[in-house]
């Protein structure tokens, strides 16, 4: 465990205001530009449009102040930033849609989802005072990361859009149960593993330099593997079972820093995806649009041709690289422009510039996230933080790889940009998290909140109620002198 | 709109994009520069290399001038980490929750703590299996520290700095 000792800390507020406002510049000026260029004066709406973003920004960035004042700068204008971008460019697809004489309002949508999001991080930040309570619920989240995993194979609950059995429907939304369910099985793999950590790390024999896992150890990889091709048979969502996958090998490999997991991992999946291509059509087809993208009978074939990926790398082609501009380009050309393919949208019209910017922006929000388990001192926090951000990192390569033509395309959104809601109010969610533990991460040691509260006693002997001793610490306004717990409590 | 206006804005957008891109490194360039990032088994150069530290002095104004203002692990798994004193205490031990998780057989989940009461510090055996030692004496109840003396809890040493 490599540690790292700040020589002064900064809370890092003043910084975010600076970066907020950058933020708030690209969001709103996109928004503005696209006006611009395709009706020549701005857009109807724009001052509400406005006024949302700015509210959400400094809503949360005094939420922050109230209470997470050590939290990371950077994470939220980076979020700002990308959710502004993403609404400005489901709006302007919004447009061409329109024009067209087809199904748009993405737009609308998007930006009460953006509403919704941000209003969930706030609850997380305020209601969750210490991350470490999440420990609690570690089997709790277990079961309902695996019931929303399963729940769109529910008859009558589940709704099968686009070939994929993985919406559910509530009310007059559809919703990815899948999306939350990252959030809970994040959570409940940071408890396993924190706990589980030594035996998977000592125990077992050594092969060929590589220190395998006892084999009753490596039920749990087993069972996730297990689960992710289940929820890739039944719902043919080959992105999702790759993510669930992806984010039990990191988190593995982050508690036990053996690197045979990852091989082992990788092995497991590879066998997994090579035996999907073959069974399922779909896997199959995926794979020869990725292969043969340009062979004209693969361009016509329908369904399952590459005629979406195609024209998405004419659209990005056509960018060049300084791009066409906002509302110059045809993004709309592409199926699912504002979802699936929104990065080849703004290839389009920001160019190779903007989008290497906007994938420098991914970079450096794993990077806080990675940072943030690095600066934590408890492990379930070290866990959970690497986990979410690998998250992150993992939806940002299968999709850009996959609008890219580097890896077969797969269902997967591009956190923050791409039109969705629950993706969005999932990652939303992960942001509040990260936010919360960050705050944990910066804090100067015995400032509060700090490392005073035992996740066993609080579990075992202090009411709920009155569990984190950072709240006594608010109301009173002093600082206690003193571990409180230790005291009273009487070890079993 | 002019061709000229279009244009500046596109290209002004990118602008905008980069800045905040490069501001945001600018920020991180400070937080890796600005910190001290100490590998396992590094060696220390003693006390003195706290002395520039902004924060340091600030705390260092609060209490008396020859207050210890952190606490480095000197030996075991840990050696190189320090951790900065404040005005509460400090919990030792294996639990995930303590201020300092020793990564250490030897040591009980909640092993020991080290408090301030009326200038001075103190550590505090939390009746743990294997013991704390200050010096090479048995803690039994609350012991006042010195600068500079190895209180060792199983494999770790740790000791108060200025």
């Amino acid at each position: 465990m490599a540690t790292v000792a700040p020589s002064r800390v900064r809370t890092g507020r003043g910084v975010e205001i600076g970066l907020l406002l950058l933020a708030l510049t690209l969001g709103i000026g996109a928004y503005a530009l696209v006006g611009l260029a395709t009706g020549d004066a701005l857009p109807p709406g724009f001052g509400g449009y406005a006024a949302t973003l700015a509210g959400i920004a400094v809503g949360l960035h005094l939420i922050l102040r109230w209470r997470a004042p050590y939290a990371d700068p950077l994470i939220l204008p980076i979020v700002m930033a990308l959710n502004g971008i993403g609404l400005a460019m489901i709006h302007r697809i919004d447009l061409r849609l329109d024009a067209r004489g087809l199904t748009a309002g993405f737009g609308d949508r998007q930006e009460l989802w953006t509403i919704i999001g941000a209003a969930c991080a706030a609850v997380v930040l305020i209601l969750l005072r210490d991350h470490r309570t999440l420990r609690r619920y570690t089997y709790t989240a277990m079961v309902i990361g695996l019931v929303l995993l399963v729940l769109p194979m529910l008859p009558g609950l589940g709704v099968n859009i686009n070939g994929a059995q993985v919406w559910v429907r509530v009310g007059p939304f559809s919703v990815q149960p899948a999306e939350f369910a990252k959030i809970a099985l994040a959570v409940f793999f940071a408890g396993y593993l924190v706990t589980h950590r030594d035996v998977l790390t000592l125990a077992g024999p050594k092969i060929l330099g590589l220190q395998l896992p006892r084999l009753r150890d490596f039920g749990p990889i087993v069972l996730a593997w297990a689960v992710s091709i289940l929820v890739l048979v039944r719902q043919t969502d080959l992105g999702s079972s790759l993510l669930f996958f992806g984010l039990f090998v990191a988190m593995l490999y982050v508690a036990t820093e053996r690197w045979s997991w990852i091989l082992i991992g990788l092995l497991m999946f590879a066998a997994g995806a090579v035996l999907a291509a073959n069974i399922f059509g779909h896997v199959g087809a995926r794979v020869d649009v990725w292969l043969n993208a340009l062979d004209p009978e693969i361009y016509n074939r329908d369904p399952g041709g590459s005629g979406q990926v195609v024209r998405g790398l004419f659209g990005m082609a056509s960018g060049g690289l300084f791009g066409t501009g906002w509302g110059e380009g045809y993004p709309d050309l592409v199926p699912y422009a504002n979802s699936d393919f929104i990065m080849a949208s703004l290839g389009e019209e920001l160019g190779l510039t903007g989008v290497m910017a906007i994938l420098m922006l991914y970079l450096i929000l794993i990077e806080r996230g990675i940072r943030t388990g690095i600066g934590l001192r408890d492990g379930f926090g070290k866990l959970l933080a690497s986990g979410l951000s690998f998250v992150i990192a993992l939806q940002c390569f299968v999709v850009v790889g996959g609008v890219t033509r580097l890896i077969p395309l797969t269902g997967l959104t591009m956190p923050f940009l791409a039109s969705g809601g629950s993706s969005l109010v999932a990652n939303w969610i992960v942001v509040g998290l990260l936010l919360r533990m960050s705050d944990a991460a910066r804090r100067p040691a015995g400032e509060g909140g700090g490392g005073v509260i035992s996740t066993e006693t609080a579990l075992e002997v202090v009411p709920d109620e009155e569990a984190p001793a950072a709240d006594d610490l608010d109301d009173t306004g002093v600082i206690p002198t003193d571990d409180q717990h230790t005291e009273v409590v009487e070890r079993p | 709109m002019s061709e000229l206006i279009v244009t500046l804005l596109r290209v002004g957008y990118l602008v905008v994009l980069w800045l905040l891109v490069l501001s945001a490194v600018s920020v991180l360039r400070r937080d890796i520069f600005g910190t001290r990032v100490i590998a396992r088994g590094s060696v220390l150069t003693g006390s003195r290399r706290s002395g520039p530290d902004g924060g340091a002095n600030q705390r260092g104004a609060r209490t008396s001038r020859g207050a210890p203002t952190s606490i480095r692990v000197t030996a075991g798994p840990l050696r190189g980490t320090t951790l900065k004193l404040g005005q509460s205490s400090v919990l030792i031990g294996r639990a995930p929750s303590a201020t300092l998780v020793l990564d250490d057989d030897y040591a009980s989940n909640r092993h020991a703590r080290i408090f301030p009461e009326d200038g001075q510090w103190f550590v505090e055996d939390l009746e743990s299996r294997n013991g704390t030692y200050l010096g090479a004496h048995r803690v039994n109840g609350p012991t006042p520290v010195t600068i500079g003396t190895p209180i060792r809890i199983g494999q770790t040493v740790i000791e108060l700095h200025r």
